[in-house]
Parts: C-alpha cells; sequence; structure tokens
C-alpha cells in the first residue's frame, strides 16, 4: 500500500470526478453471463431431477397406483406406505443387496490393487501396459443387460459351464446355478466384479502415481523389500483414494439391479434372495404403485444421502488441507 | 463458508437421489372419446395397429383380401384403397407390450389424428384388462356396425364369451381357437406302450391317475413324460371352479385345483417324470422339443405346434409327432382383435374384423395354409371330417379330428383381470418348492408377497382347506 498512488481526498476536485467515474466502470457486472451459462444446466435439472424428486417423495403419502387400467388416488394416506415398507421384507431386500456387493467388492479392491502396484511397478517392465489396461476396462464397455443374458446362458442346466463340468467328472449332473442361492448370488457378484474391477485398478494406478518417486527412492536405500513398499508406503498414502472408491462403489452397490434383474427376470429367484432394493422398487412400479415406489425411493435418498455426506467430508478435508495451504500463500504475498 | 458447503452437500445429495428417481407420473385421463368413440366421420389415411408378435401383421398381409402390398421392412401395410397400415410392434415379455400399449391408450385423446391407435391386439390373459366398460378402450362390436348375432354366428361361443364385458356386450373378437391337446413323440409311444395311434395313447392317458401310470412306464423306459413343471399348469388352472378374483372383489382365491396342480407337480417331479423346473420358453424347453431329446409330450394348441414346436424340432427332421386329447380340455393363448376408441377408420376395422374372423373363407384358407385352428365351428367341422387333409409334421394324421371335438369342451368363463399375474406368480413362487429351495407354507407365502406388489388393491390371498 505504501506505493499507492494519491488518496481519493488529496487530488484535485477534477481528477476526483475522473476517478469516480472509472470506479463506476470498474464495477460493470460480468456476472450475469456466468449465471447465464450456467441456467441450462440449471433448468434442466429443476425440471427433470426437482420436480420429479419431490413429487416423489410428495407421492410417498399417497395412496397411488393403477389397476388393470384404473387408476386409484392420490388418496392422502399418511405414513401408512412407510409402515407397510418396514412391515415388508425391506431388510431381507437390503441385505440381499449388501452380500452380493461385498461378494463382487472384496475381489474387485483386492485384483484392483494388485494389478494397480504391477502396471505402476517400474522395476517390473511390464510390456504392452496400454493394451492390459483396455482390455481389463473392456467388460465395463457391455451393456449390463447383455452381460448377464451371456452368463444366463452359459450358466443354464443345459449350458456349455454345465456340460463342460459333466465332461471333465466335476459335476455327476447338471448344476442349476440359478436355482440355488449361493449360484446366483455369487453369479451376480461375479459379473459386477468383472465389469468394475478395471475401473478400480485405472484409479488406483493414478493415485499410486501420484506419489512421489522420492518417497520410493529414499526407501529402497534404506533396504526396504516389495512387500514393506506396498504395505508401508503405497497403502497409507492411498487411503482416500482406496476410502473413495469404496464410497462410491457402496453407492454404486446400493442402486444394483441390471444384472439380477436380467438374470432372474426381475424375480429375484431362487426364494427371493438376489432381490434388490432397486429391483423392489420395479415390482412396485409394474402396478405403478406411486404410493409404496416414492416410499421406498425416499428410504434409498436418505441412505444414499447419508453416504453422500461422507464422501462430500471425506472430499471436503482433502480441500481444506490445500485451502490453508494457499491461504499461507496469501500470507506471504 | 458453511453457507456454501451446505449448499454444495444439499446438492451433491439431490443429485445423487436425482439418479434414483427417474419415473415422473402422468395421469390416466379417460380414454373414451366422451359418447362417440370416434374421433371422426371421415375415413382416415393411416390404420395404426398395435401387437406383440409377427403372428397377426402375417394373417392380415397373407389373407385379408384388400392388402395390395407391405414394405419390405414389414412396417407398413398398403391397401387396395391406398390407406396405409401402420405396424408397431413390441414384444410380450415382461409386460412391454402392456406397458407401451397403456400409454400410448394414455395419450389417446390427444394424439394427432394418424397417430392414434386404431386396433391393438389382446391375448386371452389380458383380454379382460382391456374390454372392462368402465374403461370403454375397447369398442362394443355393435358400435363398428357389426351384429355378433348375425355376422359371427360361426364362431366359438367360449370365444365371444371371453370378449364379452360384464354386461355380455362383445368388444373384441378372435380368428382363431386354442383347444389344446396332448403333443407326443411317435418313437417312443410306440417303443414303450407299443402304439402311437392317437386314439390308444389317449386312451392311456384318458385322466390324471393313467397319465401317471403311463409316467412311471415311461421312466422305466429311460424318458420323461414332460419337459418342464409348468407344463401342465394351465390344464389345471383352465379347469378351476371359480375365478382367481370375484367381481368386485378383492380376494385371490386360491382353487383346489391349483393346489392340486402343485401336488401333483412335485410328486411327479420327484418321481422323475418331469425333466425340468426351468419354466415355458427357457433354453431347456427349446431342446427338450428337439429330435434328440427323452421327452414324450407336451400339452399345446395347434399354434403351439406351428409356431413353437415346429422350428424347435427342425423343419428337416424326419416327422415324427402325433397329437391325440389331453387329459382335460383346456384353452392356451388366443389373440383377440380390439377396436380402439378415438379412431378415424371405424369402416376399415369394421371390414377387417369381419373379413378376418367372420368369413368362413378366408377363415379355411388360413387353417389350411398354417395349420392354425380358426374360429368357425361348421369350417373346422369340415376339415375334420376332409379325409384327404393331412399334417405332414404330424405323420399324416388330421389335427382337426382332436382339435375340432375339444374345442367343444371348452369353457371360459372364470376369466379375471387378474389372471396374469395369478399365473406367472404361480409358476415362479412354486418354481423354488419344486427345487426344494423352500417349503411348501415359504413358497405359499411369497406367492402372496408377489401378488400384491403386483395388485395393490388385492387385500388378501386364501388357500382352499
Amino acid at each position: 500500500m505504501e506505493n499507492a498512488p494519491l488518496r481519493t481526498e488529496e487530488m484535485p476536485t477534477e481528477t476526483r470526478k475522473e476517478v469516480s467515474v472509472m470506479n463506476t466502470r470498474k464495477k460493470i457486472d460480468y456476472s450475469k453471463w456466468g449465471y447465464i451459462f450456467i441456467a441450462p444446466f440449471f433448468i434442466c435439472f429443476f425440471i427433470f431431477s426437482l420436480i420429479p424428486l419431490v413429487d416423489t417423495i410428495r407421492y410417498s403419502f399417497f395412496q397411488y397406483y393403477t389397476t388393470g387400467l384404473k387408476e386409484v388416488g392420490p388418496n392422502f394416506t399418511g405414513i401408512s406406505n412407510y409402515v407397510e415398507l418396514f412391515a415388508s421384507d425391506l431388510g431381507k431386500y437390503t441385505w440381499n443387496t449388501f452380500i452380493m456387493w461385498i461378494i463382487g467388492f472384496v475381489p474387485q479392491i483386492i485384483i484392483a490393487l494388485i494389478l494397480a502396484a504391477w502396471f505402476t511397478d517400474c522395476r517390473l517392465k511390464i510390456h504392452g501396459k496400454g493394451f492390459f489396461k483396455v482390455v481389463i476396462y473392456l467388460p465395463n464397455l457391455i451393456m449390463a443387460s447383455a452381460f448377464s443374458m451371456l452368463f444366463f446362458t452359459l450358466f443354464s442346466e443345459v449350458g456349455p459351464i454345465n456340460s463342460m463340468m459333466m465332461q471333465l467328472g466335476f459335476f455327476e449332473k447338471p448344476f442349476k446355478f440359478l436355482a440355488s442361492v449361493g449360484g446366483s448370488r455369487s453369479l451376480v457378484a461375479i459379473m459386477n466384479f468383472l465389469m468394475w474391477f478395471g475401473n478400480t485398478t485405472i484409479m488406483l494406478m493414478a493415485a499410486i502415481m501420484g506419489i512421489s518417486p522420492d518417497i520410493f527412492e529414499a526407501a529402497e536405500i534404506d533396504g526396504c523389500n516389495n512387500t514393506q513398499r506396498f504395505f508401508k508406503i503405497t497403502l497409507p498414502l492411498i487411503k482416500p483414494i482406496l476410502a473413495y472408491s469404496l464410497i462410491t462403489s457402496l453407492i454404486g452397490g446400493l442402486q444394483m439391479f441390471d444384472v439380477p434383474q436380467i438374470l432372474t427376470g426381475g424375480k429375484g429367484t431362487p426364494d427371493r434372495t438376489t432381490m434388490t432394493l432397486i429391483m423392489f422398487l420395479n415390482q412396485h412400479l409394474k402396478a405403478r404403485n406411486y404410493g409404496m415406489a416414492g416410499a421406498l425411493s425416499v428410504y434409498l435418498f436418505i441412505v444414499s444421502g447419508i453416504l453422500c455426506a461422507i464422501v462430500y467430508r471425506m472430499m471436503n478435508n482433502e480441500s481444506d488441507y490445500g485451502e490453508k495451504k494457499s491461504k499461507k500463500k496469501g500470507e506471504r504475498s | 463458508m458453511k453457507n456454501k458447503q451446505v449448499i454444495a452437500l444439499l446438492m451433491s445429495v439431490l443429485m445423487g437421489a436425482g439418479v434414483l428417481t427417474g419415473c415422473g407420473s402422468a395421469s390416466m385421463a379417460s380414454t373414451g372419446a366422451g359418447g362417440s368413440y370416434f374421433s371422426s366421420d371421415e375415413e382416415g389415411k393411416v390404420i395404426n395397429i398395435w401387437t406383440w408378435n409377427e403372428e397377426f401383421r402375417n394373417r392380415v398381409t397373407d389373407y385379408y383380401p384388400e392388402v395390395k402390398e407391405t414394405s419390405s421392412d414389414g412396417t407398413v401395410t398398403t391397401l387396395k384403397d391406398g390407406t396405409e397400415i401402420h405396424w408397431t410392434i413390441n414384444p410380450n415379455q415382461d409386460g412391454v407390450y402392456q406397458d407401451k400399449l397403456d400409454e400410448a391408450l394414455k395419450q389417446q385423446a390427444s394424439a394427432d389424428q394418424d397417430d392414434k391407435i386404431d386396433i391393438f391386439l389382446a391375448e386371452t390373459d389380458y383380454l379382460v384388462k382391456y374390454i372392462d366398460k368402465d374403461i370403454d378402450v375397447a369398442i362394443p362390436l355393435k358400435e363398428l356396425g357389426i351384429d355378433p348375432e348375425s355376422d359371427l354366428y360361426d364362431q366359438y361361443k367360449y370365444t365371444k364369451d371371453a370378449a364379452c364385458d360384464a354386461d355380455g356386450v362383445q368388444r373384441a373378437t378372435s380368428w382363431q381357437g386354442c383347444p389344446g391337446v396332448f403333443i407326443y413323440r411317435r418313437d417312443i409311444a410306440r417303443e414303450v406302450f407299443g402304439t402311437d395311434d392317437p386314439d390308444e395313447v389317449h386312451a392311456l392317458i384318458a385322466d390324471w391317475d393313467k397319465y401317471n401310470e403311463a409316467a412311471e412306464k415311461l421312466k422305466e423306459a429311460g424318458y420323461y413324460m414332460n419337459s418342464s413343471t409348468i407344463d401342465t399348469q394351465r390344464v389345471y388352472t383352465n379347469n378351476t371352479k371359480a375365478p382367481w378374483v370375484e367381481k368386485g372383489s378383492t380376494t385371490v382365491k386360491v382353487d383346489e385345483n391349483v393346489v392340486k396342480w402343485i401336488k401333483d407337480t412335485k410328486e411327479n417331479l420327484d418321481k422323475g417324470y418331469i425333466h425340468t423346473t426351468d419354466g415355458q420358453w427357457a433354453d431347456t424347453w427349446n431342446k427338450d422339443q428337439g429330435a434328440d431329446s427323452k421327452v414324450f409330450g407336451f400339452f399345446g394348441p395347434a399354434w403351439f405346434v406351428d409356431f413353437t414346436l415346429t422350428p424347435n424340432y427342425g423343419e428337416s427332421a424326419e416327422p415324427n409327432w402325433g397329437i391325440c386329447e389331453s387329459p382335460q380340455a383346456y384353452n392356451w393363448g388366443g389373440s383377440f382383435i380390439v377396436g380402439c376408441s378415438g379412431t378415424d377408420n371405424k369402416e376399415h376395422i369394421k371390414d377387417i374384423m369381419l373379413s378376418l374372423t367372420g368369413n368362413k373363407d378366408v377363415l379355411l384358407d388360413i387353417a389350411k395354409g398354417t395349420g392354425d385352428f380358426t374360429n368357425t365351428q361348421s369350417g373346422m367341422k369340415e376339415l375334420s371330417e376332409d379325409d384327404s387333409f393331412k399334417s405332414e409334421f404330424l405323420c399324416g394324421q388330421n389335427p382337426y379330428k382332436i382339435y375340432a371335438p375339444a374345442a367343444e369342451n371348452i369353457v371360459m368363463d372364470k376369466l379375471s383381470p387378474y389372471d396374469q399375474g395369478c399365473v406367472e406368480a404361480l409358476g415362479n413362487s412354486f418354481g423354488d418348492y419344486f427345487n426344494d429351495k423352500v417349503d411348501f407354507e415359504k413358497a405359499k407365502e411369497n406367492f402372496e408377497t408377489t401378488i400384491k406388489e403386483r395388485y395393490p388393491d388385492i387385500t388378501e390371498v386364501v388357500w382352499p382347506e
């Protein structure tokens, strides 16, 4: 501030006028363009997301469904939909969703970690990394429904897997994968694993490559072996990304439905043990039961809202760290 | 700062939730055009027909005399007077056809004249839903200028009864009858029973006790009686004493015969008479109709032989099938032509209906050309007495000899709008029971859950004592 020009009061009156003109000119506001540019998103958001969302919440307090071509309601019924929802097998479907997610997620994160560690290890000198990255990512590009149709055919009672196993002498008679609880749940989990491990691998690779090579070099000089390096350096340093992929996968898992829906024809067979929460929602939508479907959506909304809050907090802590840094910089200048 | 965080959090939560709520709502406007079923007195230039497979389109293009040509992709058929038929085909599976049709019916009143649905097809399983007099989307035949009494006198009575609403007003008409028969492999019959004659085979399965005895013999010889546990379902559920849901009631009453089906099927499956618990249309089921399968027979109507068995067996394979009467008379399927309220093609609808469902010559042509069982009592009688008519696929047998009397015995007065869901839920819920995954009580519970989800207005499910 020492080098600042003359203060306004010290200036002659005419110059003062000019300055005040300059000041008003400086105040010309370009921010409206910002609002105009982001407006399309917000308009779309309000029409296609927010209004249906509010409607969904509203309908969750109504009796509102279609039978045949006749429409019943909407009649306000208070929280009766919620009472009915929690009296149904909601817990079972939550558990189904969770169990199928966890059997898929555990191998997914382990394989992804191993692959990411290998691909980023410059000592291994793997050739054709780009090729392998593409290959492991490919399953994610196939439509989930096409993928489950494929598995449905492969693992059917007269499918190739069964006939192969019988020819090799592992099975005496065809095993009904889709009629057994373990079989069908594992199939769903395997499919989710195959579809998503590539994605996770690439994310973790990025995280590992973000670690400064100095640390690895220093560790090596200190006589650190491969195992120690992985568990003592890599793992702790990519923890935030690991946590992030856990949470996103959890939210994705909560919305799981395409694979089991196609695999079991939307029935969640056997004994509704592969019925996920969203499949349960679909059952209600089949009858256009907006009331019950709304109540279930609100339940999912709250659960995923909590998960979102956790992600947000986690990411926010990260940026807080960055903010402090930049604040310090500001103080210095 | 704190405020921004809160807003950002709120936004991110809303976004996340936005993904979960894809479905808005639209109010179901009454589709009836208020007093008149027709939106215009002048005939429109476009007839929109909605159906779920190629069957009806082929019937129209092959047998409707007014057809001039059909575009190579099959979407547009031009009639001799220049009117175009636009075909909209959506698959039946998973209720896709009905969902889309229901959606389009909601828009019917506001749609452009040439986009309005003029005709749609409905299957017996859900016909009741569309011919309901309160919903009034199906035009009564009388309004179209068709008198069911005189114009359709030759049709089987049960097909007319099935198309009547609660007041007995007929609102749809069908060109086919679907009397179910038993279709068996002749080579297996000769090997196990020493005969492949339809009458003698029928004597062996004349009732369910005899049927089970025959199944035992087949099993000893290394064969299965049926392919799927679902195969016999329709035979039993068609012979119930009461509909699934009585008019005006909100209770699903499970009939004794349905429980008998569950018991019998479980027993037969455990004894090894039935090959698989996979349902109909599944891979296993299709393969079981092939030339090298170990399955003796299937239950089905005429269209099953023509539309399902023939392609699954293979056109080139040696003809090897015979048909005889089923242990109990039953009906499976049947496509009905429905004139849709709001149409501007009154005369064309009338003409198509009369030609394809009331004209004996056309119906006989369809029967001779496709093997379908058509809706003409006198025609079918003639055909069944015509010894020169032989089906190559059935080793020279005249199938109408079996179909025609079977059609006489069908009664279809127990339809309810809930049939499709009940029949589907029955197969699914008890599939787990057949597979020994759940016990009988648990399967019953699952059946009830499924029904109540599918039909929120159903308040209870009652089982027979």
